[in-house]
């Protein structure tokens, strides 16, 4: 099972299969097919492991115990930052705020760096093809300001139509928030683009990395983007467990996001002090093995190379898009010169919850439904698609297995 | 009962037919009653209107677009409650609720909903074959709002 990959390396398939247990489980007594990865990932006995490891050997509260247990927790704790600092490659592991995932940090700069920064007429500039945790935040702080959301439209293809958003990129815009890869239509958009457009009018930029992660190379200084946000679990992490990098001056800046414990220097009634960045913005304990078992995934990941994995999917996505175009009645929507991950299709005739039984008594599992995206099924003018997402595990033949299981939602449908 | 079966049984030709064919399908432009059904998992809408003579329904229609079970579940019950009283139709969707949730096997009680005895393999699909059923009871209580299958 070892796909050729550019540049002459394979990635041995079979073998990474194997470091996951979930794949080796029949579904509908059917061996599993799931694409299924841009809702979550499964996670690697590497990760599973590492949470095991945890309880077992260091459970305990962190950065306040003089214990042992608690030096070792607190230390693995730390660790993991570092990895996700490497893993972004930024410059100071300060820059990285634990959260429970892109949804929470997206809302942290929302209410920590938003509404410091936004007043009554200002803008806040997103695209078209945003995931809901990268629109309903800022609609929360535009009715609390008095602000505005403006949207740059995007075109037939799902890509960002970006003389629009030149357009759109105004005297009051005061935030740029732009998924990096679009969850429901898998365009890359081009952010280093985005980012100089938007520093040079002054104006920093959030990316939406959630979906970008498992599939691309994020270097954030190369980007130069002042926050990106992702969640653990779309990396073969757990749930629960997420990231906001922010430069380093603008965290500092910025007031804290929620008030209790692991947050403080001190209380007294009268007043409290806050720790520094990134702790000011963690407040309560976190979710230390979710940490933990995070910077095990990366360290997989980076054992594998996410170039290799990046790869290894485009060559999926190709075969994908080349079977599924060839499916009768099928539509692809989403066709934007660069992509990632993920297709989006409807079948004439045959809704998206039906396509989704049928393949799902085949074993295969797939998203269907609106993404967390309406906006976009809007776009399109549907008010759902089926959609197959990929992973560093997924083969070829489950790609074969996905077309011949369409030609079964045509037979039950094609019956008059 | 192998998959195949399951999906035979779910998606019967009358099904399939009521699908491509909705009955009572457009608006009335003097309804007495209105109701929207929602499913916002799959994004479903289902607008219902109905022509009350007293208690009976003497004309129903729905529009919007939905999958299969939620659109051919729309259908039949238009044309199931059709000159029934408000008890019957809701007496209706009493045993209709209890053969798509496997309460019941169908049998002479289900009548002529008998199709619908295969929802009860898919548990995710109960909330599109009910739609429509919850939407009438709305219209019917008078409500004249969006009725969600999350509320």
């Amino acid at each position: 099972m070892k796909t050729a990959l550019h540049g002459g390396t394979e990635l041995d398939v079979r073998a990474i299969r194997s470091d996951f247990p979930i794949l080796a489980r029949p579904v509908r007594r059917t061996p599993l097919v799931y694409l299924d990865n841009a809702a979550t990932t499964q996670k690697p006995k590497a990760v599973l492991e590492s949470i095991r490891a945890y309880y077992e050997e260091m459970n305990s509260n962190i950065h306040r115990g003089v214990h042992y247990l608690s030096e070792l927790a607190t230390k693995a704790y730390e660790d993991a930052r570092d990895k996700v600092r490497r893993f972004l490659n930024a410059a100071d592991a300060r820059e990285i705020v634990f959260t429970r995932g892109a949804t929470e940090a997206i809302n942290l700069v929302a209410y920590a760096y938003g509404r410091a920064h936004v007043g009554p007429g200002d803008e806040i500039l997103i695209t078209g093809m945003e995931h809901h945790s990268n629109i309903v935040p800022w609609q929360f702080l535009r009715d609390e300001k008095g602000a505005k959301l403006q949207v740059a439209p995007i075109d037939d293809r799902g890509e960002l139509v970006f003389e629009e958003f030149e357009r759109l990129l105004t005297p009051r815009t005061k935030l740029v928030a732009v998924a990096h890869v679009s969850n429901a239509l898998g365009t890359v958009n081009p952010i280093k683009r985005i980012v100089a457009l938007a520093h040079a009018r002054g104006v920093p930029v959030l990316v939406d990395g959630a979906q970008a992660v498992p599939h691309l190379t994020v270097d954030v200084r190369d980007l130069d983007c002042d926050f990106y946000a992702f969640s653990g679990h779309k990396i073969y992490a757990p749930t629960g467990i997420g990231v906001l990098y922010g430069k380093l001056a603008l965290l500092d800046r910025m007031p804290p996001y929620q008030g209790g414990g692991e947050m403080i220097l001190s209380v007294t009634f009268e007043k409290t002090e806050y720790k520094k960045t990134p702790y000011k913005f963690e407040a309560g304990t976190p979710n230390i093995e979710g940490a933990i078992a995070l910077g095990a995934a990366i360290e997989y990941l980076n054992g594998i190379g996410i170039d290799h994995i990046a790869a290894h999917e485009h060559d999926l996505l190709r075969y994908a898009t080349e079977r599924l175009s060839a499916v009768p009645g099928l539509r692809i929507i989403g066709t934007a010169r660069e992509k990632a991950g993920v297709i989006s299709f409807e079948l004439a005739g045959v809704h998206p919850h039906d396509v989704g039984t049928i393949l799902d008594q085949e074993g295969i599992a797939i998203r269907t439904g609106h993404h967390c995206a309406q906006p976009v099924m809007d776009r399109f003018g549907v008010a759902a698609t089926a959609r197959a997402s990929f992973g560093l595990y997924n083969t070829m033949e489950e790609v074969d297995a996905l077309v011949a299981a369409l030609g079964k939602v045509s037979q039950v449908f094609g019956k008059s | 009962m192998d998959e195949l079966n399951q999906l035979n049984e779910l998606y019967q030709e009358v099904i399939l037919d009521h699908y491509r064919r909705p009955r009572n399908f457009g608006t009335i432009e003097e309804a007495d009653r209105r109701a929207m059904g929602h499913n916002p998992l799959c994004g479903d809408r289902l607008a219902l209107a109905l022509k009350m003579k007293g208690d009976v329904i003497e004309d129903i229609r729905f529009q919007g677009a939905g999958c299969a079970i939620s659109t051919a579940s729309a259908s039949m019950m238009s044309d199931g409650v059709k000159g029934k009283t408000h008890a019957e139709a809701e007496a209706m969707f009493e045993k209709f609720h209890a053969l798509v949730t496997g309460k019941s096997n169908g049998g002479a009680d289900a009548g002529k909903f008998a199709a619908f005895a295969g929802v009860s393999a898919f548990p995710v699909r109960v909330k599109c074959a009910t739609l429509a059923w919850h939407t009438l009871k709305a219209a019917l209580e008078g409500m004249n709002k969006t009725i969600s299958t999350e509320d």
